[in-house]
């Protein structure tokens, strides 16, 4: 699974660089005759936190579902332009779909965990890549759920349902999950939207963690989230004129965007004149 | 303004209390009228089934054979077993192709088999079941020249692939979404997810639908007239022994507990009902009464089993 793409990247010399992990050049992206997405140039740097902001239905959900290939899953959808993930083109037929998705990881709005015990919802993912002695996953099982800091709150319960957690911890169960097949990039999409205060926090200071192994792109509702907890800031926004498509109106370091932005429309979202 | 229409709303506030409580009174006790009215029928025929064929139920009724007319004693075991025989027959027969069917229909739901599909399961539950039973009785019975249990487990399994696939599907429509892209979010195939996410999380209802087919085609009686027949002299536990004698293989006595004619309760009851002999009408009072239990226990066991299987997935 590792090499896979590694010896693509000696057959495909794209030069890039290796700060950025994730690409994203002239990306289009269609539902049908509709074009929900113009022109989004934006990157993700390794070991960064990348936000992206905007009102709501200007693409935010679309833009992150197309990084990983989860944006196949909408009828008659399909994506224009180049996504290079380590200067390798997703949308290239040699690449598999499977790859991206376990090298890119996804958390979703609501948590989502399976019905099944804690352990099997962490182990799922291991399971699938093959990993089935019973020490070995139960070792990935333990340090997932520890990196998602939810090891003191499960350990003695791991053969619980996952829905008898909390919503927060639900959350991180589901961050667990994904971390546990070991992806190099993590698309959160406004993963504390569905959770109190306590429990948001509790995922930013997760967040804080997490980027010192992976490279985070988080889309957001809340403007101070992304203040908080991102290096990098996408503020994306409907073209209310024309094609009605959603796209980048200023990508910089976070901040810039909330102390000195380029854009009016941004400071003007930023300060909460609208949106 | 505020104030005038506060005037108003203030005049008619007491007059409207009174007449929305009245309201209310009157059409809550006429909801539980009628709610009392529709369980009657139900408490009428289990009361009336238990008064008239309880005198008779005894541990021999569940054990034994019929014996003769005139000779006292004897159950109706052939019929039971055959019931159990037929239910699980049409179970093989219909469940997995009905799964895999709901699967299909679920998840593309608009493309020209998941239409056909949904149109003919449509057409099929209102297919009259003697006209199934015909149907099996030329395709299966008629070629192989004899009734068998093989054939009335068929015609069964056609009566309950309706049921299966309709409820399934259903069940499989409501796990949600975000499940299904979990899973696939971490790089498992489209079978996998289905296979390991949603059938489980899906399995209850699956589970309660499987119930209500098994429970109604183990009540018809008009597919097996054509099919399975009746036998009064089935006999699994005898089958078994003579096999085991005779060091049959297990697919050879597989083969002979199916493919003779086999009895089933409703069958049983049909056939004592029609005769004159006031022992065999009595008798025909307590088939309904086992079959009644028979049903009833298959409904409870299962409900307990979902009810226990959702405690612990919700934890």
């Amino acid at each position: 699974m590792e090499t896979k793409i590694e010896t693509q990247t000696n057959s495909n010399p794209v030069a890039s660089d290796p700060a950025k992990k994730l690409e994203v050049k002239d990306v289009s992206v269609f539902y049908g005759k509709f074009r929900a997405l113009t022109g989004i140039n934006i990157d993700a740097y390794t070991t960064q936190i990348t936000a992206i902001i905007g009102p709501s239905g200007c693409g935010k959900s679309t833009l992150l579902r197309s990084f990983n290939h989860m944006i196949d899953l909408t009828p008659k959808a399909h994506v224009e332009g180049q996504i290079l993930f380590d200067g390798i083109d997703i949308n290239t037929k040699q690449v598999d779909v499977v790859d991206v998705r376990r090298r890119i990881g996804m958390v979703f709005q609501r948590p989502n965990p399976f019905p099944k015990s804690i352990y099997d919802n962490v182990a799922y993912g291991p399971r699938l890549y093959g990993i089935r002695g019973k020490n070995d996953l139960d070792l990935l099982v333990e340090k997932s759920i520890r990196q998602a800091a939810l090891w003191d709150e499960v350990k003695d319960k791991l053969d619980q349902s996952g829905l008898s957690l909390s919503g927060g911890q639900q959350q991180r169960l589901c961050i667990a999950r994904a971390l546990a097949v070991q992806p190099e990039v993590i698309l959160m999409d406004e993963p504390a939207s569905a959770l109190d205060p306590i429990s948001t926090l509790r995922i930013e200071e997760l967040m804080q963690e997490l980027k010192k192994n992976y490279t985070i792109i988080i889309v957001t509702h809340n403007m101070q989230q992304a203040a908080r907890v991102s290096d990098y800031t996408a503020m994306m926004m409907l073209d209310k004129e024309g094609s009605r498509s959603g796209t980048i109106v200023e990508f910089a370091e976070t901040k810039k965007i909330f102390t000195n932005p380029k854009d009016k429309r941004t400071e003007d979202y930023v300060t909460g004149r609208f949106g | 303004m505020t104030t005038q229409f506060q005037e108003i709303i203030a005049k008619n506030q007491s007059r409207l209390s009174t007449r929305r409580k009245f309201t209310n009174a009157f059409m809550l006790s006429v909801t539980g009228l009628l709610t009392v009215l529709a369980l009657i029928p139900l408490f009428w025929i289990i009361g009336y089934v238990f008064y008239k064929g309880g005198s008779y139920l005894n541990v021999s009724f569940f054990t034994q054979l019929p014996r003769p007319l005139g000779v006292e004693g004897g159950g109706v075991l052939h019929a039971i077993e055959g019931t159990i025989i037929l239910s699980l027959l049409a179970s093989i027969f219909a469940i997995p192709p009905g799964v895999m069917a709901a699967f299909y229909a679920s998840r593309y739901p608009n493309t020209p088999i998941g239409i056909t599909l949904r149109f003919s399961t449509d057409v099929l539950s209102g297919v009259p079941s003697i006209v199934i039973g015909l149907f099996v009785y030329v395709i299966m019975v008629k070629p192989m020249g004899h009734y068998s249990g093989l054939a009335g487990g068929v015609a069964m399994g056609i009566l309950m692939l309706p049921t299966i696939i309709r409820t399934t599907e259903e069940m499989l429509k409501l796990v949600p979404g975000a499940l299904r892209e979990g899973s696939l979010a971490l790089g498992a195939a489209e079978w996998k997810t289905s296979l390991s996410v949603i059938f489980p999380a899906a399995l209850n209802g699956i589970m309660t639908g499987f119930l209500l087919a098994i429970a109604r085609a183990a009540g018809e009686t008009a597919p097996l007239l054509f099919t399975a027949l009746g036998n009064e002299r089935y006999d699994v536990g005898s089958i078994i022994r003579n096999g085991i004698a005779q060091k049959q293989s297990i697919f050879m006595i597989l083969g002979r507990i199916v493919d003779q004619p086999v009895d089933s309760l409703p069958l049983t009851l049909w056939k004592y009902a029609q005769q004159p002999y006031p022992e065999r009408i009595q008798q025909s009072w307590t088939v309904a009464l086992v079959l009644l239990i028979v049903i009833l226990t298959i409904n409870i066991l299962t409900r307990l089993w979902v009810e226990a299987r959702r405690r612990s997935l919700q934890g």
